[in-house]
């Protein structure tokens, strides 16, 4: 089996850097993945060693999502690359109310990237796949000439099992229903901006990337008929709760005074001309639920670390036109749009 | 936020409008232009049109210099970062502004240009710095706020010796626009009763220069910051110098902006700088005496002198009401394009993309969207 192999020489993690041959399917791509990849992320699946994970899923509908992650910079305060790609799919999964079961992992890597840098974003990866129990059972690497890429982009697949009875979609909010979240906005896309090299302003803030599948499961069984849940990733709360207005057809008041945004955040997003509300998030949801359960629902996520911070932030409405609209600390009403264009590009 | 939540305070708020509830007259109609972006966004970010009487209106003002830029300026950029393949600096909202034959300089670089997206001048000769084989030309744009930072480079390309560093300026001047503003204003133009003066700009200038406002068109005028409280307490202001018949400049904004303004600035401004004859205004027209090119000490500098560049006549978007947006006689949603074919995603003319266009305003905070009152 691959993972046995011995070489020769072992790789050079200190000095050495990815090159076009560990890509190529050779002998070097195989040490690559032996001493970078399964020196990590070991398990019993991903030792078959074969091109794909064999496995006999619990019984129950079954989700699946994908996603792809080009962040700059590869390493930022609160995480990196390797653990957002594992967080990011898990939440994709579990905003279906589902429990995530295995996770796939797509590696491009750019020549010339340092091999220490890969170790350490694998080993990241790793370590939160461990923490959340959710392992990365099969994997590809592909190289690509330096200047085709940067550094690396990882994409990750992940599926999970629904729990009989829950049916949490985008198309099931309805008037009456409360909106909650979980905790502050904007942390992840303030920690990012501050590690942009033309930016360079010190801000105490850290990404708050995080797993939620743990706070997500325990929301569910409080309340299994949750309506919706999604994570307010690129974007921030105003398109996602744009998303959901649409998809259900409904519109949605929510009072500023309610949605929790750090001050530092706040200050940053001053400082730069941003709306909190547009910023992107890696560790927090929205979540909808008859208005009947918010309190409930709400003491729930209070009581999970993860959803510490959570508010009732509004209420789902019948409007024709889908309409955010949020009253403001002044008490005037404005809408929340979309976000037009690009607020702030790879941040995730 | 220190300094910041003060002057965001809602009970303040209700406190400021119940006064001008109060002080305004029944009997009359306030038209108060707000002259700058920043006050256009205060206004509807916290819905403070809401709080206000029927008859206190406001009418925006040309106070953006990305909407105000006409659209030969981007493709002049454009030449340069194309024909002349100079690594184009540039603050994002230009980006996505319009140029002539439906380009932008966001498509440039999707097609290849060296255009950077920076936040200050620092980050352009930083670049400059780094590159000293590149030819580095900085989008210069702004009123007399964003001045003094590109004099800054200036001098220090100079000093460094910078010899791939140049500026493609930009600089427009704010009194000439308030003239001509109320030059044109009457029956045909617009009917202003009072000017929200604007804030940043007069913390360089100072409030002097606005002397003319009152003595020449009988028009009083408050400087005004851009927090929401600031906008409200330079209404009643306003409203009550109308209601006693007073017509002079007052400043509200007195924790930044002085009668002199900031002199250092103004000094930096004019060793580096000399005012153009005429430029061309989107929407205004060409203006005598209101923008600025690099000062003859410093023509090395300038990037219109560096790089020969020919562009085509530009052509505007044909019904796109920005030119009468900009001079306050039409609303946003009186233009045929607005939210149909001109929106923050394709955007047709440049108020509908600069974060302090009119237009964004309208579209971003949906006021078009509710029934007016």
């Amino acid at each position: 089996m691959t993972t046995n192999r011995r070489f020769a020489i072992r790789l050079d993690l200190e000095h050495g850097t990815v090159d076009m041959s560990h890509g190529a399917g050779g002998r070097a791509m195989a040490q690559l993945i032996a001493e970078v990849f399964y020196a990590h992320l070991d398990n019993d699946l991903l030792r078959q060693g074969n091109d794909q994970a064999l496995f006999t899923p619990p019984p129950g509908r079954l989700v699946m999502s994908t996603d792809g992650h080009v962040i700059s910079p590869l390493f930022f305060p609160g995480g990196d690359i390797g653990c957002l790609s594992v967080h990011g799919t898990i939440n994709d999964v579990a905003m279906a109310g589902a429990r995530p079961l295995y996770l796939a992992a797509g590696f491009i890597l750019e020549e010339g990237y340092p091999l220490k840098d890969l170790a350490r974003i694998v080993a990241s990866m790793a370590q939160a796949a461990n923490e959340a129990g959710v392992p990365v059972v099969t994997g590809d690497t592909k190289v690509v000439e330096r200047g085709k890429g940067d550094g690396v982009f990882i994409t990750t697949t992940g599926v999970g099992v629904v729990p009989a009875g829950v049916t949490i979609s985008g198309d099931q909010a309805r008037p009456g229903d409360a909106i909650l979240v979980s905790g502050t906005l904007g942390d992840h896309g303030v920690a990012i901006l501050s590690r942009r090299e033309n930016l360079g302003f010190d801000v105490a803030i850290e990404s708050d990337t995080a797993a939620l599948h743990g706070l997500v499961a325990a929301m569910v069984a409080a309340v299994p008929d949750l309506h919706c849940l999604r994570d307010p990733t690129r974007g921030g709360l105003a398109t996602t709760l744009n998303e959901l207005a649409q998809q259900s057809q409904v519109g949605m008041r929510i009072r500023e005074s309610a949605i929790p945004v750090r001050p530092e955040v706040s200050a940053a997003c001053e400082l730069l001309g941003l709306d909190p509300l547009y910023v992107a998030n890696e560790g927090k949801l929205i979540a909808i639920c008859p208005g009947a359960r918010a309190a409930e629902l709400l003491a729930v996520m209070r009581a999970h670390p993860l959803g510490a911070g959570a508010s009732l932030i509004g209420e789902v409405v019948a409007d024709p036109h889908r309409f955010v609209q949020m009253e403001t600390i002044f008490g005037g009403s404005r809408i929340v749009d979309w976000l037009a264009g690009e607020q702030l590009p790879r941040i995730c | 936020m220190k300094y910041i939540d003060e002057f965001r305070d809602q009970h303040l708020a209700r406190g400021l409008a119940a006064a001008i509830a109060a002080a305004a007259r029944p009997d009359r109609q306030y038209r108060l232009m707000e002259f700058c972006g920043g006050h256009t966004h205060a206004i509807f970010r916290y819905g403070i049109a809401d709080l206000m009487p029927a008859n206190v209106r406001f009418i925006h003002g040309p106070g953006c210099p990305v909407c105000v830029l006409p659209m030969a300026r981007i493709d002049h950029a454009i030449a340069l970062a194309t024909a002349h393949q100079v690594t184009l600096c540039t603050y994002a909202d230009l980006m996505r502004v319009p140029a002539g034959e439906r380009r932008s300089l966001l498509k440039a670089k999707a097609a290849g240009a060296d255009i950077r997206m920076i936040y200050s001048t620092a980050d352009a000769l930083r670049i400059a710095r780094e590159a000293p084989d590149r030819q580095v030309v900085f989008f210069a744009i702004g009123f007399e706020t964003t001045t003094p930072p590109t004099a800054v480079a200036a001098r220090v390309a100079r000093a460094e010796g910078l010899k791939n560093f140049s500026i493609f300026c930009n600089h427009v001047l704010t009194p000439p626009a308030l003239r001509t503003i109320l030059t044109t204003a009457g029956p045909d133009g617009v009917q202003v009763d009072g000017i929200l003066g604007p804030s940043h700009v007069s913390s360089v200038i100072g409030s002097q220069p606005y002397a003319f406002v009152p003595r020449e068109f009988a028009t009083p005028v408050v400087i005004a910051g851009f927090e929401p409280l600031d906008v409200m307490q330079s209404t009643l202001m306003l409203i009550r110098q109308l209601n006693e018949g007073r017509c002079e400049v007052e400043n509200q904004y007195t924790r930044a902006v002085t009668e002199q303004g900031n002199r250092k600035a103004q000094a930096l401004m004019a060793q580096v700088f000399a005012p153009r004859e005429t430029f061309e205004w989107r929407g205004l027209g060409f203006l005598p005496h209101s923008a600025l090119r690099l000062a003859d000490d410093y023509a090395d500098l300038d990037a219109e002198r560096r790089f020969a560049v020919t562009i085509g006549e530009a052509r505007e978007v044909k019904g796109c009401a920005c030119p009468a947006i900009l001079r306050g006689i039409k609303e946003p949603t009186d233009c045929k394009l607005f939210g149909t074919v001109c929106t923050p995603d394709n955007p047709m003319g440049s108020c509908m993309v600069s974060s302090e266009g009119a237009c964004a305003a309208y579209w971003s905070y949906g006021r078009f969207r509710q029934p007016r009152a």
